[in-house]
């Protein structure tokens, strides 16, 4: 058994999440070669939706994880550390509308007062809005964000895009970007302690890269 | 028929119940036997005296009385006890010692599996100053916890003084300076990194910044660090070579601890125990919370959450009489 162990995250993230563990030296073929387990103690490791990593890493049910800064900066009120910003994964949090003049979004604030926002992060939306001033409802949606706002529900989106494709496919276009998130290593604040030495040994080995 | 209770509390039935009076009898025996006396205070405060301790944690629970008095329920244990100083020994000669056993309130999140209403054991150490007092009560914590029978736990010790005494030293900006301590605070490494590199100091200093809070391990990460932290690092010195072998070897020292941004002013701790995803107790120095309620002393203290006690005791146990299927369990 490892001496650590590592909540990866499933979805977008996960192809270069286990590059980076092979890179320095975590066995992750027993990962590549099954997409349906999700628990491999053998190399030390746990797999899972992004948003799930700081929920088990608070809990200690894995020692370090990986994931978004986007999740992070959602769930800000999780207990745990951030180590390391891991430089790949790039995504950008961005406001998108219906493609066309006038934004459906500002007509909406400029007619009504208010605008309606589909989207999977409600807290970073409304702190966003709140910050620049803006009424907002927030309206959270667990899918495919891009439904909202083509389906008459809400006039604008908050989410996170890596090109931008999804959205241009269907007829939206950024509006404002909020801020860029990429995949950041974080800690159980436990075993930042308590393994203090296995955690600095990878993060050695994670900066010489 | 089911009659829901809040989220976060809980019904505690007499098997349960004599475990939980087991472990804090024992540590009341300890508390008892160094000559700490137990004391008892009301639940409900008036909310005005509890935020004279500004930092503390927020009374999360408000009631109206029938006089329009704002009652809040206690967040923890040291703020009554810090105004039962003031108060009720106004004139005593310290130091003072005194002990509890009681429930605090604290808010929680929504889904998030957190407690409302929790257990604390603890004592207050009032008058005696660094660093006499605070090995004292790392000494008298340890010996409670071993009188439970807890086995593997850890004490991580820092002092919320060293970082911005680090920071003093540069002559930085107040607001550069709370932004580096929010970094600190939240244990956002990336975070503290963007903000040191971007105070345009040397390489060596941005590095100090950066590197001392990561600081983890024996007594020989406390000589990494010179120059502005050189005090606080001394004083944490002076503590451990007042401990036997038996409390020091349980210390790792943290010199990224600081415990929020609440009242403490010198050592702090947490308790670990590999079997808890969060620390099961902690505490520290509060040399300037009495002052603030008329009676200025120094004073020390600790509070272990009997609940997680009884989690890692049971942990134990369970891994006592079958070490193949046990570990990790309870995380997984």
């Amino acid at each position: 058994m490892p001496d650590l162990t590592i909540a990866v995250p499933r979805g977008a993230l996960l192809g270069g999440t286990l590059d980076l563990l092979d890179s320095i030296g975590i066995d992750t073929a027993p990962v590549r070669a099954n997409d349906r387990r999700l628990l491999f103690e053998e190399v030390g490791i746990v797999t899972m939706r992004p948003s799930d990593v700081a929920t088990y890493v608070e809990a200690g049910a894995a020692d370090l994880g990986i994931t978004g800064k986007d999740v992070l900066r959602e769930q800000s009120y999780r207990d745990v550390y951030e180590l390391l910003d891991l430089g790949f994964g790039t995504c950008t949090m961005v406001v998108a509308s219906v493609a066309g003049e006038p934004d459906p979004a500002v007509e909406a604030l400029r007619r009504l007062g208010v605008m309606r926002v589909a989207t999977k992060y409600p807290r970073i939306a409304t702190e966003y809005f709140e910050r620049t001033g803006r009424q907002a409802e927030i309206v959270e949606v667990k899918g495919s964000v891009e439904l909202a706002p083509l389906t008459g529900m809400v006039e604008a989106i908050v989410d996170l895009t890596a090109t931008g494709t999804t959205l241009r496919e269907n007829g939206l276009v950024i509006r404002e970007e909020l801020f860029t998130a990429t995949a950041r290593l974080i800690a159980n604040p436990v075993a930042h302690r308590l393994k203090a030495e296995a955690i600095d040994a990878l993060l050695g080995r994670l900066r010489a890269r | 028929m089911i009659h829901p209770i809040p989220s976060g509390t809980r019904d505690v039935l007499p098997d349960e119940m004599r475990e939980l009076r087991a472990i804090t009898r024992a540590l009341l025996e300890v508390y008892e036997d160094e000559g700490y006396g137990e004391l008892w205070t009301p639940t409900l405060e008036y909310e005005e005296v509890l935020r004279r301790a500004s930092g503390a944690a927020e009374p999360a629970y408000r009631v109206f009385d029938d006089h329009g008095e704002v009652l809040a329920l206690r967040s923890d244990m040291t703020v009554p006890i810090a105004r039962v100083v003031a108060s009720r020994y106004p004139t005593a000669e310290p130091p003072l010692r005194f002990c509890y056993t009681a429930h605090a309130y604290r808010a929680v999140g929504r889904h998030r599996g957190q407690t409302r209403e929790f257990l604390q054991s603890g004592v207050e150490l009032v008058g005696a100053s660094a660093p006499e007092g605070t090995a004292e009560a790392l000494r008298v914590m340890c010996r409670a916890l071993d009188a439970t029978g807890l086995r593997d736990y850890r004490i991580a010790v820092g002092d919320a003084s060293l970082y911005p005494a680090l920071l003093r030293g540069f002559e930085l900006s107040e607001e550069a300076t709370s932004r580096l301590m929010s970094e600190l605070v939240s244990r956002d490494f990336v975070g503290l990194e963007r903000e040191a590199r971007a105070l345009g100091l040397s390489a060596a200093d941005t590095e100090l910044l950066m590197g001392v809070p990561q600081l983890r391990g024996g007594p020989s990460v406390l000589d990494a660090v010179g120059g502005p932290g050189a005090e606080a690092v001394a004083g944490l010195r002076r503590v451990l070579e007042l401990l036997d072998a038996s409390v020091a070897d349980r210390i790792i020292f943290d010199l990224g601890l600081s415990r929020g941004l609440g009242y403490y002013t010198g050592a702090v701790f947490d308790v670990l125990d590999p079997s808890l995803g969060t620390p099961l107790g902690g505490g520290g120095r509060y040399d300037d919370l009495l002052g603030r309620f008329g009676r200025p002393l120094p004073a020390v203290g600790f509070a272990l959450a009997v609940d997680q006690l009884h989690l890692a005791l049971a942990e134990r146990d369970v891994a006592r009489t079958s070490p193949d299927t046990a570990t990790g369990e309870r995380n997984a």
